[in-house]
């Protein structure tokens, strides 16, 4: 913790370095220009649903159907935001036991491989997964509670997707304990499985959260999958087998075909699910940095 | 879907490159073909008239949707040279416009190979996708739920859907909604219970394929292109170019290769019929 507030003390540049110091807040700049540029873009184009329809119906209409003037866009955040929470609640656990595994309870050759084969994994195109779950995760879910794309398949395939990051990061953070942390773990007489929960897992809980963090971003964003295995109805799920829609899934299955009206609400439920991740970032660290106080 | 939107996002690239090209080839005396109208015919004629551009270079084909009712003023008024129109002409249209039939699209029912269901009427369709049906015993079949697949808001299969037995898409009580074809034939594909339609050209090949799917009939009418093509599949509409009087000039030039059976690749991969191919 010392260390993190000697990185925030800002040092004015020497002359030698003033364009250095130029070059980067140029680059600085234009990685935020180019969000606004981005949300600008994003708002002009909703604009004409926005001055012909107004902002309200976006947040009271309770289903959408944009070609009859319905626009509610809240089942479709309940359904993003549903779908990453159970791809977390699903891809935690087992990441977290992943890294673990490959930390304290196995030889370095195949802690190596299953790092690998797990980067690997990460690198594995969304389509590929969309595709797997289609044709083999919504059949077996179909079986028992038809129709199959729910929910459910969506958290699945999503925890499959963010299972990477979250197993490589909280590797990465438990690879940053101090070792002398552990050693007087040993010294005090504790067994293994005590000093990789009490120890190990306590002094690397920041590195793992901000991992989390980071895969929830990905998980609602996520387009392509979610839209495959999903069944894209707007709805708000009662049940995990209930078929949703995302706010990215919505975007990429009507842009293609949409005119008009229906056109520029698909930009606004883009602005939406921008104020979605935003959100669920923000409220996501509150909580993780809340943990680390106590 | 991805290549579908990719190929959408190349489509109007072109279209608005046509645009512009058309200003800068309107200077240089270049010719110059605007056609306008519905959106289900917009996508092919823009891949005819890529094909129809390199074929007669100095020429420029610009395509604008706007619905059917645009195809037609425009080409009546003369804002357009070539009017699409995805039905046929009416009584008092036909007096002033020609019509000249490029493809057909039809639109069938579809069901897994396994279900013993053989047709279905015009009211259990209506019946199970408004969800008063929502168990294949109700009508002879399996005791198995129904799974409902509709397609997304603004597919042109959709309104084709919507029209023929009378609904509106707030009335529809999917399950599953997709975006393109092959979506719905996977989705029927991995779930014995569901019921999805879609063009009958891509279904017919699937089939070939060796894919377990069931085209049910309609109106007692087998779904196969053939019907589709001699026009006695009840849910099908055609897709024309129309002109003001009889087409002239480069106007004709287009309509003719637009009917030649070198643009039949192009009309299959938008999921069409062609014509028949002349005897």
């Amino acid at each position: 913790m010392i260390s993190s507030k000697i990185s925030t003390l800002y040092l004015s540049p020497p002359r030698s370095d003033l364009w250095l110091a130029l070059a980067l807040r140029l680059l600085a700049a234009s990685g935020v220009a180019l969000l606004a540029i981005i949300v600008w873009c994003l708002l002009g184009e909703a604009w004409t649903v926005f001055s012909g329809v107004g902002v309200g119906h976006f947040l009271t209409d309770a289903t959408w159907h944009p070609t009859e003037g319905t626009f509610g866009l809240a089942p479709m955040a309940v359904a993003s935001i549903a779908s990453s929470i159970g791809a977390l609640l699903i891809a935690g656990p087992v990441g977290v036991g992943c890294a673990v595994f490959c930390k304290y309870y196995c030889s370095p050759v195949w802690s190596s491989a299953l790092r690998q084969l797990l980067a690997l994994f990460g690198g594995i195109p969304s389509v590929v997964f969309g595709f797997w779950g289609l044709v083999v995760l919504v059949p077996l879910i179909a079986e028992d509670n038809p129709p199959g794309a729910s929910l459910l398949a969506g958290s699945l395939v999503l925890a499959m997707m963010i299972l990477p990051t979250v197993a490589l990061t909280a590797h990465a953070a438990l690879a940053a304990v101090p070792s002398h942390f552990l050693v007087a773990g040993h010294a005090l007489g504790l067994r293994r499985g005590t000093i990789v929960l009490k120890v190990a897992l306590v002094a690397a809980r920041n590195g793992i959260l901000a991992g989390i963090v980071l895969s929830l971003g990905r998980a609602l964003g996520e387009t392509m999958a979610m839209l495959m295995v999903s069944g894209n109805i707007v709805q708000v799920p009662t049940s995990a087998f209930d078929s949703v829609r995302s706010l990215a899934a919505n975007i990429a299955l009507e842009m293609a075909y949409a005119t008009g009206t229906h056109r520029s609400a698909l930009y606004a439920c883009g602005i939406a699910l921008i104020l979605v991740v935003a959100l669920s970032t923000l409220v996501a660290h509150r909580l993780t940095t809340g943990c680390q106080r106590g | 879907m991805s290549v579908q939107i990719a190929s959408q996002v190349r489509r109007q690239i072109v279209i608005a490159a046509a645009g512009l090209a058309l200003a800068i080839g309107a200077q240089a005396g270049e010719k110059k073909l605007v056609l306008t109208g519905a959106s289900t015919v917009a996508p092919l004629a823009a891949e005819i008239g890529k094909r129809f551009e390199k074929l007669n270079p100095g020429t420029q084909v610009d395509v604008q949707t706007g619905g059917s009712a645009r195809g037609v003023n425009d080409a009546r008024v003369g804002l357009s040279d070539i009017g699409m129109v995805s039905r046929d002409l009416k009584p008092d249209e036909e007096q002033q416009l020609k019509a000249f039939t490029i493809a057909y699209d039809g639109v069938c029912m579809i069901v897994h190979k396994s279900n013993p269901i053989a047709t279905l009427t015009k009211d259990q369709v209506i019946a199970i996708y408004t969800g008063r049906i929502t168990n294949w015993k109700e009508i002879g079949g399996a005791d198995r739920k129904i799974t409902v697949v509709n397609k997304a808001e603004g597919r042109s299969t959709l309104e084709l859907f919507l029209h023929h037995f009378g609904l509106t898409n707030s009335q529809i009580k999917a399950h599953v909604v997709v975006g393109d074809n092959e979506q719905d034939i996977k989705t029927v594909v991995g779930n014995v219970g569901a019921v999805a339609y879609v063009s009958i050209g891509t279904a017919e090949f699937d089939v070939d394929q060796g894919l377990p799917l069931k085209l049910l009939p309609m109106d007692g009418v087998a779904a196969t292109t053939v019907n589709v093509k001699n026009r006695t599949f009840p849910l099908m509409r055609v897709l024309n170019l129309v002109t003001k009087g009889q087409p002239t000039g480069l106007s004709k030039q287009f309509i003719d290769y637009a009917r030649t059976e070198s643009v039949h690749d192009l009309v299959k991969d938008q999921y069409f019929v062609p014509l028949a191919t002349a005897q």
